[in-house]
């Protein structure tokens, strides 16, 4: 296998990707909407509850959808890469995730290129987020456009390493639900998301403890910050490591030696 | 072993002394066949006695633990991707993408294998057109009938060009018409174009006298060669005697 064939088989992931997020319509419709709820709604009622003080990156006092902007970019982020987790699920129960595993390139790099692929569409979901989003009075300077795109592409990618690994991890559709529940609901509530962490700090103590370690909070806080022009280094370097052990655990998943495919065996007789 | 690997004259498949086990559960002991070119085998075993264990070591869904399993000379564990490049495979569930339509699909799998846009373009239109199903190129997968669903899979594993095709219980769930398709399809492939395949079903009507046979039962062979040889030897006037004798069941 040259690299022509590797790059062949990466597009190739990537356009069915783009175009499966196209074909099923309620979930691209969901996927657009999702978010805009929240800003729209969740941010107008919650404007007079929640003050935010001017903490960093903001220079000025900011209304409340204005915070919670880089916090829906990680919401549609988490959600699209758990929905390939779910996709992934679902492949494997349906048999075509076999397809994508008979394929003769390497595993490590079909499950890199998945990851790629989630992170295309996420990436672009994030931008038609940005730019209703403008409409709504949320307007982080031009450049910030610009500069969140190399952190929108980390945090994705860990994002999306994290839903492989659990792909590889759970064996049930039905399942997915305790995703949601347990994966999805979590990260996002116990993160810098939808508040600032020294008003949980002020709340709950330890909370704030877990919202430290949670590396979606520094996902939020990377793009939060890389919006508005300004590096985040301890955020980046956060979710970094991040993306190489949950990468690491699921090319482990996989593995076709060692993988938690190997003790399950292959499915039904 | 580079020498045996490119000698072009190598059998498509050499399973040789191939053990697996799940814990405590036996699935495959000390399994060995070869397929030879244009060999049409037809892997025969009641539900649970290791098929699908044995095709997904064979497509490499994770490692065999004891034997060796050697696609055109190339062992699996050892060479992945030549042995995997060489290999069209038909699993027992339905693979294709229901969002996608069906060029789609198969321009996924031509992309998996790293194939050029427009080689893949001709070879599609060249498969999808010998299963018949030209017309219903740019519809939806899930608008197709579970025969003709079949009938795209067998077309996609053969878009690659491999010499070697698996089919884990293709006709499961299909009408006679689908099946007698497929069976007919398979057969042609065998005879004009010298592909091996190794076709696993349960259904033993399924198994006719121009073809060899494997009988599996609890994770052994019982007995493997031409099925009017596997009949005589097993001292039976039919497979489906010769098959209950062996096994001491009774078959479907």
């Amino acid at each position: 296998m040259k690299p022509i064939h590797y790059y062949r088989c990466l597009r190739g992931i990537v356009w069915r990707e783009g175009l499966r997020f196209v074909n099923q319509r309620g979930r691209f419709i969901a996927a657009l909407v999702r978010p805009l709820v929240w800003l729209v709604i969740f941010a107008a009622g919650f404007r007079f509850v929640l003050g935010v003080s001017i903490i960093p990156p903001y220079q000025t006092y900011i209304p409340y959808e204005e915070y919670i902007a880089p916090g829906l970019i990680g919401m549609i982020q988490l959600f699209q890469a758990m929905q390939s987790t779910l996709s992934m699920v679902w492949d494997r129960e349906m048999g075509s995730m076999r397809t994508l595993l008979v394929s003769p390139l390497p595993r490590w790099f079909l499950l890199v290129s998945k990851m790629v692929a989630t992170v295309a569409v996420a990436v672009l979901q994030s931008y038609v987020f940005l730019g209703i989003a403008w409409f709504w009075g949320i307007q982080p300077p031009p450049i910030g456009y610009l500069t969140v795109l190399p952190a929108l592409i980390l945090s994705g990618m860990m994002l999306s390493a994290l839903g492989l690994f659990i792909s590889s991890a759970i064996r049930q559709l039905e399942n997915f639900a305790g995703v949601m529940n347990f994966v999805i609901f979590p990260m996002f509530f116990a993160s810098s998301a939808l508040y600032p962490l020294w008003t949980v700090r002020e709340a709950n103590e330890k909370l704030y403890y877990v919202c430290m370690v949670n590396p979606f909070t520094h996902a939020v806080e990377l793009v939060r910050f890389a919006l508005y022009e300004q590096f985040n280094g301890e955020a980046c370097a956060v979710v970094a490591a991040a993306l190489v052990v949950f990468m690491a655990l699921a090319i482990l998943g996989y593995d076709p030696g060692r993988g938690l495919i190997v003790r399950r065996g292959g499915g039904p007789e | 072993m580079a020498a045996s690997a490119s000698d072009p004259q190598a059998s498509p498949l050499v399973v040789a002394g191939l053990s697996h086990a799940f814990g405590q559960r036996q699935a495959l002991r000390d399994v060995s066949f070869e397929l030879r070119r244009g060999d049409r085998t037809m892997l025969l075993g009641l539900n649970g006695a290791g098929k699908t264990t044995l095709f997904s070591l064979i497509t490499r869904l994770y490692n065999h633990r004891g034997g060796s399993i050697r696609i055109f000379g190339w062992e699996i564990r050892k060479k992945p991707s030549e042995a995997l490049s060489r290999l069209g495979v038909v699993f027992q569930l339905p693979t294709l993408d229901p969002d996608l339509s069906v060029a789609q699909n198969l321009f996924y799998h031509a992309a998996l294998h790293g194939l050029p846009r427009r080689e893949a373009a001709a070879r599609i239109r060249r498969e999808i057109e010998r299963v018949g199903l030209t017309d219903r190129m740019h519809e939806k997968a899930r608008t197709l009938s579970g025969g003709q669903r079949r009938r795209v899979e067998i077309a996609r594993a053969l878009i690659h060009q491999p010499k070697m095709l698996l089919l884990d219980e293709p006709t499961v769930g299909l009408d006679i018409a689908s099946r007698q398709f497929l069976l007919d399809h398979v057969r042609m492939l065998c005879r004009e174009e010298g592909l091996a395949a190794l076709w696993a079903t349960h259904l033993i009507d399924e198994v006719d006298s121009a073809a060899r046979v494997i009988v599996l039962h609890r994770g052994s062979i019982l007995a493997e060669g031409p099925v009017p040889d596997v009949i005589r030897k097993a001292n039976a006037a039919s497979i489906r005697e010769a098959f209950d004798k062996l096994t001491g069941e009774r078959g479907e």
